[in-house]
């Protein structure tokens, strides 16, 4: 009995090591096959020689250093951010279908978006990556606000999620009609970003990027513990001494952040929130947030990094906007989790 | 004398400003067993929420140890108070062994990574309750009664000095709900912990409470030890039982007796009695019992569920008169069973009674 039950710990441990070597590993591969991949092919070697300035030539730099490094690197924050938000929105709802996208708050933070851009552009006022930001936030808090009114009256998640759904439809219908109407030329880029889209992305989107999901995920690092309490639901959580009022307000505030600095710069994105930590669940066994909360961010970095790489080169020279290809691959997913829930 | 633990001071409890009970008074002493009993949506779950900090009190305080229990940080409340709640909880790859351990919470770091202390605690809780083997068990794939046990282990492991209990007995089987009884009562004693509990089961908190309250209406009904509480007819009224009776000495529970004329005479007596009480009750037969001594212990059971009982007073010899009154019904009745075993010199009268029943082919063997 004591040899099986100190077995069974070691082993879990292996699993815990095994699955962070493992995401590991994939994350690095996708990294380098994302900046070598594309249109023009450079092999590995050539990278460094490229980055060193060994090799004279300006478009191959210009190509792996101002496009594919920055793109690469967005990819990998942002689905990690994306993943992220997921996990504290599956934690808040104590289900594992919530996600930023199903419950409309990426929409929402599209809609507000694309609102302050055709604005700040006929007006011809330059925009930043803070205003995006800002104004994705505030998008997307709405939609939650949105959300949590309608979770105090519908108790079934279900319900909810539909209801989410609803408000991602309404909101992207109004998005597409003001892209529609919008005719400047500096809206172009608008329709390919509302549909979801890693191009385009600059040094400076990254740095921006870098820090808000960097800084937001350590914050939700040391919130790993009652979060851990908070499964137990909130009767329980209340009595190990959680403050459930202030927990659940960071909960909705870090989420909301998260899938608003993804929807920013890379517009909305379908099924990473909902699907990355369904699956970095089952590659740790674990559902330990001090476990989940690192394996979701570098689960989302893995997938979102694969899918862009898909989007990419799939019908190369033509891009796939991201969502159709994560929908692919998260879409079963979802479904998948909820064949396993009985009911 | 030992000093007050938990105290309530005019507390008035309900849902959204409106009080469902008002004015309530408890004074519990460390060590004790506080049990409350009462029907069904009478605010035992409303009261425990609110003792537990998870409902606002609509009015007044309580006091830990003299202290406002409002001005306790939740991880100070957390070392003090532990609970175990009806909340389901749903739970996504947590091993028994887990579960317990979230018990140490309050005491572990930043991060909640447990330290050998802390799973020596852990590993003492499951012991005490009888949930080691369950350990590397999936908490979704046990039963409610083990689920109800593993609760348990992680309030004890939580080493608070008051438990507070929502009835936890519910699923449990009757081997385990003495051992949990008797594992509360080990650490009333050992540990000297306060405990907070509600129950359905009324022998139960007959037999472990130190005191009882008793809920329903807008007021407290009633508080007091078991023998102050368990007073003839009171169970009766405080759950407004109209179907069948419950006998506050012996804590049993009975069905309602069957009404008409008596069409079965059961000789009784010295506890045989009852079984065949029961199995008449079950198949729907209005009957008649005697003789019975009033200190006998189918006594009680016969008020409950025969139609005519005829009795004699406690430590006397059976009256002529009272022999009559008993061969007069065997001759209303179309049968006669015989529960009695043994014939002393005290109820001679039965022997005779069951003789007569023979002679006139009423007998049943």
């Amino acid at each position: 009995m004591k040899i099986s039950h100190s077995y069974i710990k070691w082993n879990k441990q292996l699993r815990w090591v095994g699955g962070f070597v493992f995401l590991g590993i994939l994350l690095f591969i996708l990294f380098c096959m994302n900046v070598c991949i594309g249109t023009v092919s450079i092999s590995i070697k050539d990278i460094g020689a490229i980055l060193l300035r060994q090799q004279n030539n300006e478009m191959f730099y210009n190509i792996v250093w101002k496009i594919r490094f920055p793109r690469a690197i967005a990819a990998m924050v942002l689905g990690g951010g994306l993943a992220l938000s997921g996990y504290l929105l599956q934690t808040f709802f104590h289900n594992p279908i919530a996600g930023p996208f199903v419950l409309g708050i990426s929409s929402g933070a599209k809609l507000v978006v694309a609102v302050v851009m055709i604005v700040l552009v006929k007006q011809a006022v330059e925009i930043n990556s803070w205003t995006l930001i800002v104004a994705a936030f505030i998008g997307a808090m709405l939609a939650m606000g949105l959300v949590l009114l309608m979770s105090g009256r519908i108790r079934n998640m279900s319900r909810l999620v539909i209801s989410g759904i609803m408000i991602g439809y309404i909101c992207s219908a109004i998005t597409e009609f003001l892209v529609a109407f919008a005719e400047e030329d500096d809206i172009v880029n608008l329709h390919s970003w509302s549909m979801g889209s890693f191009s385009g992305i600059t040094w400076d989107n990254v740095k921006i990027i870098t820090i808000v999901v960097g800084t937001t995920s350590i914050l939700v690092f040391f919130m790993a513990k009652p979060m851990y309490a908070y499964q137990l639901g909130e009767g329980y959580a209340k009595n190990m001494g959680v403050n459930i009022v202030l927990f659940r307000i960071l909960l909705v505030l870090f989420s909301s952040v998260l899938s608003a600095c993804v929807t920013a710069f890379a517009g909305p994105i379908s099924f990473v929130g909902i699907a990355v930590p369904q699956l970095v669940k089952v590659v740790l066994y674990s559902s330990k947030p001090i476990l989940m909360i690192p394996a979701s961010i570098l689960g989302g970095a893995v997938f979102c990094l694969a899918c862009d790489l898909l989007a990419r080169t799939l019908l190369a020279p033509t891009e796939l906007s991201i969502s159709a290809v994560t929908a692919v691959f998260g879409a079963p997913v979802v479904i998948a989790v909820m064949l396993k829930r009985k009911g | 004398m030992k000093k007050i633990y938990f105290q309530t001071k005019k507390m008035t409890i309900g849902y959204q400003n409106i009080p469902i009970i008002r004015d309530i008074e408890i004074a519990i002493k460390r060590g004790e067993i506080f049990t409350l009993i009462g029907p069904n949506g009478a605010g035992k779950t409303t009261m425990i929420k609110s003792i537990v900090g998870q409902l606002k009190l609509l009015d007044g305080t309580i006091y830990l140890n003299k202290e406002s229990m409002e001005e306790l940080s939740g991880k100070e409340l957390a070392k003090k108070m532990a609970v175990v709640l009806t909340d389901q909880v749903k739970t996504e790859l947590f091993t028994c062994e887990d579960m317990v351990a979230t018990g140490r919470y309050p005491y572990t770091g930043r991060f909640g990574i447990l330290t050998k202390k802390d799973l020596q605690y852990v590993e003492e809780a499951m012991e005490c309750v009888h949930v080691s083997e369950l350990k590397d068990r999936d908490f979704r794939e046990i039963s409610d009664g083990q689920k109800q046990r593993v609760m348990l282990a992680r309030a004890i492991c939580q080493k608070p000095e008051i438990l507070i209990l929502d009835e936890p007995t519910s699923y449990l089987d009757i081997r385990y709900k003495l051992d949990f009884m008797s594992a509360l009562q080990q650490m009333t004693r050992k540990e000297n912990i306060t405990v907070i509990l509600s129950l359905h089961e009324l022998d139960l908190a007959e037999r472990i409470s130190d005191k009882i309250m008793c809920v329903r209406g807008e007021y407290v009904e009633r508080v007091g030890t078991p023998e102050e509480i368990f007073q003839k007819d009171y169970i009766r009224s405080l759950y407004g039982i109209e179907k069948g009776s419950f006998d506050e000495e012996q804590g049993r529970l009975e069905l309602p007796k069957i009404t008409g004329d008596p069409k079965v005479f059961v000789l009784a007596g010295g506890g045989k009695g009852a079984s065949v009480y029961r199995a008449l009750q079950r198949k729907g037969i209005p009957f008649a019992t005697g003789i019975l001594q009033e200190n006998d212990v189918d006594y009680p059971v016969s008020k409950a569920l025969a139609q005519k009982v005829i009795s004699q007073k406690s430590f006397t010899r059976i009256s002529e008169e009272t022999y009559l009154k008993a061969k007069q019904q065997i001759d209303q009745c179309e049968k006669v069973y015989c529960a009695i075993q043994e014939f002393g010199e005290l109820n001679m009268e039965n022997y005779k009674l069951m003789e007569y029943a023979k002679e006139l082919g009423k007998l049943v063997e």
